[in-house]
């Protein structure tokens, strides 16, 4: 009998499926898998270091561009950091400004997902109905901070403009709408046939790989774990929010799907909570700590100090005091975290950027080992991978 | 803003549970520091000892996370003397059951080894494989010690602080021999704004 050898397989860098520039080992027993062996970094930008360059203020658009789908909820996780380390109050309604952007990003973040995952596994209307969806979410992005996608919007000490006059009623436009949109992405998929036979029991992760391998956000509540830092680790305003936490039975890629279509519809709700607080309580929207933000700027024009405090917070940047925090946020991937290294100067002295997504991807070897080799596409898909947080 | 005072006084409230004094008791002169940081609690251990103190902080105390490792070249933080280990690595870990969090940290001189701690979280695979390459961090029984995520070929440990932000080399195509060839990088370093104002003391 002939011997038969394991073939070697290059899936990437430039696989439509592979969300970006992945290039994937793949050792095939036949169509199994047999080892996966993800080379990332072909998005490698060296922010990190870079970081370590600019003052504080302008690292915030680099925290748009790591996940490129879901910008706030970057920015969330870098913004508290630095007021942990300068012990900075956040007024209360930047909170709320906040918590609403952040779940309008999640449900951004769950669209551009849904949307992509099942167009890689053949589902094509999925695609164009969840980024009908998206439209609307960037008209909020723009409308608050004139950028679509890369908003630089969630600053440390608050945020950087009040909300437009208006914006309000189109957000809640939306939340009255949007369910019904999401009603129309599971009559697509749910009880779909061939949606069923590609996902239910592909990717098996139970509780103790889910946590052996670092997993979080609804990968790890996929799993059966009941773990949201927006309710264990409170942040902002998320303690006064209503809003249930949905968690997976088997921890295969059907429950992943079913976890971030209902955190859709909760986070639809805690927009909702936060609108109608907004409309009712006007306030600051920027901490009004000296340290931390500029002044006005009809102050500035009239008094001579204030200018030149202006002209330093923008030239010189501010100074964040000596000493170590590490951050996270609930981010629509997982846990988003940073671990940021002052020295009492005006920029970093290091900033490591923990990205849910590199933990994931590097769970995909031990995730796919014995499954089809399409079976790779739907995991990946369902680990909601984006290189951008992978590569940094 | 009440809100806040909250949080932070649960957070003291439920800072007992988690006993750190009895990592002491347990691995004696193993610790060399515990501290109450910002967010949580910081342990300073030894090289020798962080293996059979990550099974025992995963096994008795349980964390069974580890979020993030990390590395950090502290030769130009303030305060560094000559003869000061150059490197941290730094362990967030996180506890699901108690809903703690820990940070650990092993100091080490310019070629020391640590061992890895894939033993004990699988994740810690490809973080081992980031501050090795970063920061030339070698790490013990790593199972599989490769670059990840700067260019095939890549020489240097780009996060050191003595690593120019430009790189050392560019790429280019050659016309003559039809290929990319590397090139010393010609591109010279453009500081903005320099890190403190001279002459300023900024406390």
């Amino acid at each position: 009998m002939a011997e038969i050898k394991n073939y070697t397989l290059n899936f990437g860098p430039q696989h439509p499926s592979a969300h970006g520039v992945l290039r994937l080992v793949l050792e095939l027993d036949g169509e199994v898998v047999e080892r996966a062996d993800p080379h990332i970094g072909l998005l490698h930008r060296g922010t990190e270091k870079l970081f370590e360059q600019k003052t504080y203020l302008q690292n915030v658009p680099y925290f748009d561009r790591f996940d490129y789908v879901s910008m706030m909820a970057n920015e969330h996780a870098y913004a508290l950091a630095v007021e942990k380390l300068m012990d900075v109050e956040v007024p209360e309604r930047a909170q709320y400004i906040r918590v609403m952007y952040a779940e309008l990003t999640r449900i951004l973040n769950h669209c551009m997902w849904l949307g992509a995952c099942a167009l890689d596994i053949g589902a094509m209307t999925v695609f164009l109905y969840c980024f009908r969806e998206r439209e609307d979410i960037f008209d909020f992005y723009e409308e608050v901070s004139g950028a679509r996608m890369h908003a630089a919007y969630f600053r440390p000490g608050g945020v950087s403009q009040d909300l437009p006059a208006g914006l309000l009623e189109k957000i809640k436009g939306f939340t009255d709408t949007f369910p019904t949109y999401i009603n129309e992405y599971e009559t697509l998929l749910t009880e779909n046939r061939i949606w069923k036979q590609r996902n239910v029991d592909i990717g098996v992760v139970d509780k103790e790989a889910a946590l052996a391998w670092g997993f979080s956000g609804p990968m790890i509540r996929g799993s059966g774990v009941a773990w949201d830092l927006r309710k264990t680790q409170p942040y902002d305003v998320y303690d006064k929010m209503e809003f249930d936490i949905p968690v997976g039975a088997t921890g295969d890629c059907y429950d992943r799907y079913l976890v971030r279509v209902e955190e859709m519809r909760q986070s639809n709700e805690i927009i909702r909570q936060c609108v109608a607080w907004l409309a009712d309580n006007p306030g600051s929207i920027k901490s009004d700590d000296a340290r931390l933000s500029r002044p006005s700027r009809d102050s500035m024009k009239g008094d001579m100090e204030t200018l030149i405090h202006h002209f330093k917070h923008f030239s010189e940047g501010y100074h964040v005091p000596e000493g170590e925090v590490y951050a996270a946020v609930e981010h629509p991937k997982g846990e988003f975290g940073v671990y940021l290294v002052a020295d009492g100067s005006n920029k970093p002295y290091r900033m490591k950027v923990r990205a849910s997504g590199f933990a994931h991807l590097e769970a995909l070897d031990y995730m796919c080992r014995g499954h089809m080799l399409a079976d790779v596409v739907a995991i990946l898909g369902t680990q909601d991978i984006v290189f951008g947080e992978v590569d940094r | 803003m009440s809100d806040m005072n909250q949080n932070t006084d649960q957070r003291s409230d439920q800072k007992p549970m988690l006993d750190l004094a009895c990592l002491q008791e347990h691995f004696g002169d193993a610790v060399l520091a515990i501290s109450e940081g910002i967010d949580c609690p910081v342990v300073v251990l030894d090289r020798k000892s962080i293996i059979d103190v990550c099974h025992y902080l995963k096994d008795e105390m349980g964390f069974e996370i580890m979020i993030d490792l990390c590395g950090v070249d502290m030769s130009e933080y303030p305060g560094f003397m000559e003869g000061d280990a150059r490197f941290e690595v730094v362990y967030n870990l996180l506890s699901i059951q108690h809903n703690k969090r820990l940070r650990l940290k092993v100091l080490l001189a310019e070629r020391e080894l640590i061992n890895s701690a894939v033993e004990v979280w699988p994740t810690a695979n490809w973080f081992e494989r980031e501050a090795f390459e970063m920061y030339g961090i070698i790490f013990n029984h790593h199972p599989d010690l490769r670059r990840l995520l700067t260019d095939y070929g890549f020489e240097g440990h780009p996060m050191r602080k003595d690593f120019p932000v430009v790189g050392r080399a560019e790429m280019f195509f050659d016309e003559e021999q039809w290929r990319c060839v590397y090139r010393p990088n010609k591109v010279e370093n453009r500081v903005l704004i320099q890190r403190t104002w001279p002459g300023v003391d900024r406390g």
